[in-house]
């Protein structure tokens, strides 16, 4: 029954072999330290994820103790196999699992294989290792070594887990580094036990899985930017690169988000407190709203505020990323969103820069709508500066309203007034408005027309967030976000995309 | 692959020293690896300029009362000062088969884009022909209450305007900011307050020391003596000799006058820093005017007021005084013939080693020398990124011997990313002038492809994949170089001087190769020939 054939392992083995059982211990336990966090990170629900990952990976050691007893002969050969293995299985498996959440249908499923089959290879360790050393030491003092140094491997890995390795490595690079202390370990003995079979192949596989580990790990911050999910903390359910920005969409229990190039657009959760506030101070101040304009806003958001008004006959839409608008077009859970705006025959979709557009349309417009994503960058600060309001002023009805999404006046009050400023320079009558958007924040909204926009308002009923009184407040500033003397933003300085920077680090540090 | 990787290697080593264009090893065998053109000035009708190879006028035929040959800026300019002073018996030859001369564009599906001169500084107060003409063109939208002009804002440069790749990040500013020892910040802002008081000094002759143009700077040998060293040589003096201040100054030479310090003449060298005084409503002074096109921009503006005043594809191959006017000898490239036409005078607005090959009379070539550029017009998928501050329209790295890239879409878009043209600059300033204009034509679209790609792509390890197209532009005489002893050179003197009928303008005249000089040449050229014809006009010259 027992492979009679292999001599017992010399002294330099011996020590090989106990230090193995430390590496072995710790990595072991490092990798379902990585399926509990990971599983708890993409799917929410800490107490069961991390729960169902450590029964069922103590199950499946359970498991590879019961199989070791198939393995008759070369005890070694099967030991550094096994090694190479999880090393390959476990060094990735953190990347592996952040690159896969969202490509498959079933992460779960994914996540239990992997869980299962490190499992079973680790659980196999441990009794090869007893097998082997058997005649090195009488029975009692080898059980004895071996479980100490199990229990000490899994202490140093419980401990440097979390202390150590998650806020220094982050979960891909603690993968790699655990994967490569596994593959040393095979690679030593290899080395040591010069006449076994078949130990050029097994190197040839160490050496190879080695690689892989070391390459990934040099690639560790790319691979971290290529999982969405590892920075986004959520479950990417959409993630696609266009000509012009990243749209990721993630969703965690019922909150569907959406981000652009990694900024927070909305959250399902609160965005109606957004829209309604966008749209219905404009709407509701204007007596034929006929004709709207939104710029930006590709995800039919606010057109279905704007849609939901009958008075409104057309509307057109200007964004910038075709993708963007088809996306929401035709994706089902997003058109339930936005209840299909965007394919309603009321509504004109335009995939155009609006910078470009603005300067050649004509109007007359009765209420625009300027949705833009903040100031973060000097071309998107083109879209908030006195020529572009100047046309926009243009292609406004001498009647009719428009408003701005204007960042926050919290955070960045002289960034929110110096809106105002610029629509003033372009000759515009402003009124200032915020709003609390619990994923946002408290935020701002500037009211512009060719008239100081007046007190009364028309609001439709049944809006959720949104009713006169309400509105009335959003008028009031307080202290620490009221106007102040700002610079009016222009092409040629920038005012605003300088400010914003200032004032979002400045809250960030 | 490895002959590839070579070869790229030795393009950036070779680029790094200075020499791109010297080194033979590494040529010959590359391949067009991406869609483009080579292409240029004409050369076969500037070399049978050269070579004299025209056939003998078959006919004698009256023109019009005013012929302009050449339709560079300086060309264009005095058709433009002509209609404007109710002066329009006159019609312009140009040998290419497009007027603009060195501030010409092109255009692919993405963005329009330059091939040459691509801005234009907001003009100084004694420019005053320049603006009335920007003002025509509704690039001024009004005055301040102190009468200064507001320039329209789409015209103007939009923020961010230059960044500098310095010790690993982007950063704002053509001047380092960071890792300076105290002794270097020093000597960059004692030359910054040397600079600072030369552009407010005004000479003996009440004039502004340095102005543009630069016909209307001071006479005053305390500045005109500056000509008689070079700008190295003047810097050395004064001990401003920190390796970022040298940098600095070497790269402003080389992109406004595609020459070394150590040529330029100190006077020129300080105009550069000290004449600029954008004469603007309140924050617009020191920016420039652009367009995706460059000044292509007010070519096609000039162009199309001129309309088929302008006669494309006509070589001007000899201009003689003759009784009571002039014979000028041209040769039509479409129907292969020349003729002679009779006109009653004539502006001669070609360069200097043109118009003396062709005109006995205009003075001599000894102090013409001319720089040799390339620029290659990259079209790529996505914007350029890169650390630090973000994309701005120049873009210039310290650790390169190019100027860096404009990028086209700069004032159009909003976007941010997405495909553009980057406009790739390099002066041949670190050879003579005749060996880089030989190279220049020896080199392939290949090589030429393989030499922008490894400048742009150590710059930018972010835009590998994104190349989809290089388009190579060489300019063998871009630049008149304004070196020691420019000012008081006598063939320039002669030039300037001109004798009707027949007039000159051309950037030559000024020793500057810039829109405002070519700009003034032209208007001057034309005020002077209508002087000289009786014709009636109020002088926009200062
Ligand atoms: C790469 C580069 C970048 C530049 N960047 C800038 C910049 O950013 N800003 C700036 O202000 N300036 C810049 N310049 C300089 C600017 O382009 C020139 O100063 C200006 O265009 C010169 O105009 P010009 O009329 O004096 O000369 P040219 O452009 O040389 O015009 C002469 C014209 O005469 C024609 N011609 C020549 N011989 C004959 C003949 N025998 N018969 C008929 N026609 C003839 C030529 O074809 C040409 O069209 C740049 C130049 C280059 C090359």
């Amino acid at each position: 029954m027992q492979s009679e054939t292999m001599p017992p392992p010399s002294r330099a083995h011996t020590a090989i072999l106990l230090v193995s059982v430390l590496v072995v211990a710790t990595c072991g336990l490092i990798y379902e330290l990585l399926a509990g966090t990971l599983a708890s990170y993409l799917l929410g629900d800490s107490v069961t994820q991390f729960s169902i990952v450590i029964g069922s990976y103590l199950f499946a050691m359970g498991v590879g103790s019961y199989v070791s007893r198939y393995v008759r002969r070369d005890e070694i050969g099967a030991f550094i196999r096994v090694e190479v293995l999880i090393a390959a299985l476990g060094g990735w498996s953190a990347a592996g699992l952040f690159l896969l959440f969202p490509l498959v249908d079933d992460f779960r499923l994914v996540l239990y294989a992997l869980v299962l089959a490190i499992g079973v290879l680790v659980g196999l360790e441990i009794p090869l290792l007893i097998r082997i050393l058997r005649h090195r030491y009488p029975f009692r003092d080898l059980v004895s070594n071996v479980l100490t140094y199990d229990y000490v491997g899994a202490l140093v890995a419980s401990l440097l887990f979390p202390l150590v390795l998650v806020p220094r490595l982050g979960m891909i690079r603690t993968g790699m580094v655990f994967g490569v202390a596994n593959v040393l370990v095979a690679i030593a003995l290899t080395w040591v036990l010069k006449e076994r079979r078949g130990r050029r192949l097994d190197l040839a596989m160490a050496f190879a899985v080695l690689a892989s580990l070391l390459v990934g790990l040099s690639m560790a911050d790319r691979l971290q930017q290529m999982s969405e999910v590892a920075f986004y903390g959520e479950g990417v359910i959409y993630a696609h690169s266009t000509s012009y920005q990243r749209i990721v969409l993630t969703r965690r229990a019922s909150d569907l988000r959406l981000y652009l190039n990694g900024n927070l657009q909305f959250s399902s959760r609160d965005e109606y407190r957004y829209h309604e506030a966008l749209v219905w101070p404009v709407l509701g101040r204007v007596m034929h709203p006929r004709n709207v304009l939104i710029l930006g806003g590709g995800d039919g958001l606010a057109a279905r505020e704007v849609l939901s008004d009958p008075e409104v006959a057309h509307v057109t839409l200007v964004d910038l990323d075709p993708e963007m608008t088809r996306l929401f077009r035709n994706n089902a859970e997003l058109v339930a969103l936005n209840r299909g705006s965007l394919s309603s025959p009321r509504i004109s979709v335009i995939n155009t820069d609006a910078f470009r557009w603005v300067r050649q349309a004509r109007g007359p417009y009765d209420a625009v709508i300027a949705d833009f994503p903040d100031p973060t960058a000097y071309s998107l600060g083109k879209l908030y500066t006195e020529s572009f309001y100047r046309e926009l002023a243009r292609l406004l009805a001498p009647d009719g309203m428009m408003t701005v999404q204007s960042t926050s006046p919290l955070i960045a009050p002289r960034t929110y007034w110096t809106v105002a400023t610029t629509l003033e320079a372009a000759g515009l009558k402003t009124r200032g408005y915020h709003v609390y958007v619990p994923s946002f924040g408290e935020w701002g909204y500037t009211l512009a027309a060719h008239y100081p926009p007046s007190d009364t308002v028309h609001l439709p009923p049944g809006l959720r967030f949104l009713d006169a009184r309400a509105e009335r407040l959003m008028f009031e500033f307080p202290r620490d976000m009221a106007r102040r003397p700002t610079p009016v933003n222009r092409l040629d300085n920038q005012a605003l995309v300088r400010s914003f920077d200032e004032e979002w680090a400045h809250y960030e540090s | 692959m490895k002959a590839e990787v070579t070869r790229r290697a030795c393009l950036t080593a070779s680029a790094l020293l200075g020499s791109a264009l010297a080194t033979g090893a590494c040529s010959a065998l590359a391949p067009a690896r991406w869609p483009g053109t080579l292409d240029g000035a004409d050369f076969t009708r500037g070399h049978a300029l050269r070579d004299r190879r025209f056939p003998a006028p078959r006919a004698t035929v009256q023109a019009a009362k005013l012929v302009i040959a050449g339709g560079g800026v300086a060309g264009l300019a005095a058709g433009w000062r002509l209609l404007d002073a109710g002066f329009d018996d006159f019609e312009l030859l140009e040998l290419e088969d497009r007027a603009g001369g060195n501030a010409r564009s092109g255009r692919n599906a993405i963005s329009a884009y330059p091939l040459g001169a691509h801005y234009l500084p907001i003009p100084n107060r004694e420019a005053g022909a320049l603006r009335r003409m920007l003002g025509q063109f509704g690039m001024i939208v009004g005055t301040d209450a102190a009468g200064a002009p507001i320039y329209d804002p789409y015209q103007v440069c939009a923020d961010l305007d230059e960044r500098l790749f310095w010790r690993g990040a982007w950063q704002e500013g053509l001047f380092p900011q960071t890792g300076l020892s105290v002794a270097e910040r020093a000597q960059h802002d004692d030359f910054e307050r040397t600079m600072a008081m030369f552009s407010a000094a005004v000479g003996q002759d009440g004039k502004p020391a340095f102005a543009v143009p630069i016909a209307c700077s001071s006479q005053d040998p305390a500045f005109t003596a500056l000509d008689r060293i070079s700008f190295a040589a003047w810097l050395d003096a004064r001990g401003w000799t920190s390796a970022p201040l040298r940098a600095y100054v070497r790269y402003c030479c080389r992109d406004d006058y595609g020459t070394e310090p150590g040529e330029v003449s100190a006077w020129a060298g300080v105009h550069y820093f000290a004449a600029r005084r954008g004469w603007s409503g309140a924050e617009t002074r020191d920016r420039e005017l652009t367009w995706p096109e460059g000044n292509g921009r007010l070519v096609a503006l000039m162009t199309a007021q001129l309309g088929d005043r302008i006669r494309p594809a006509q070589t001007v191959f000899g201009a003689a005084r003759a009784d009571d006017g002039a014979t000028i000898n041209v040769f039509d490239h479409h129907s292969g013939t020349s003729r002679a036409l009779r006109t009653q005078a004539a502006i001669l607005a070609m360069p200097q080693f043109v118009a003396a090959r062709i005109c006995p009379g205009v003075g001599g070539t000894k102090g013409f020398s001319y720089a040799p550029w390339v620029v290659a017009n990259v079209s790529t998928s996505r914007h350029p990124r890169g650390p630090g501050v973000p994309l701005a329209w120049d873009n210039v790295s310290a650790a390169s011997d190019s100027l860096g890239y404009v990028v086209a879409t700069h004032q159009t878009d909003s976007g941010g990313d997405g495909p553009t043209v980057l406009t790739w600059y390099m002066p041949l300033s670190a050879m003579p002038a005749a060996e880089a204009r030989r190279v220049m034509l020896n080199r392939s679209l290949g090589e030429w492809q393989d030499l922008v790609a490894s400048d742009l792509l150590d710059l930018h390890p972010d835009l590998e994949g994104a190349i989809t197209r290089i388009d190579v532009w060489r300019w063998g005489h871009a630049m008149i170089r304004p070196t020691t002893g420019f000012l008081t050179d006598p063939d320039r003197l002669a030039a300037q001087a001109g004798a009707p009928p027949l007039f000159r303008a051309h950037s030559d005249l000024s020793g500057m190769s810039i829109f405002e000089e070519a700009h003034y040449r032209g208007v001057a050229a034309a005020e002077a020939a209508m002087r000289h014809l009786g014709h009636p006009f109020e002088s926009l010259l200062a």
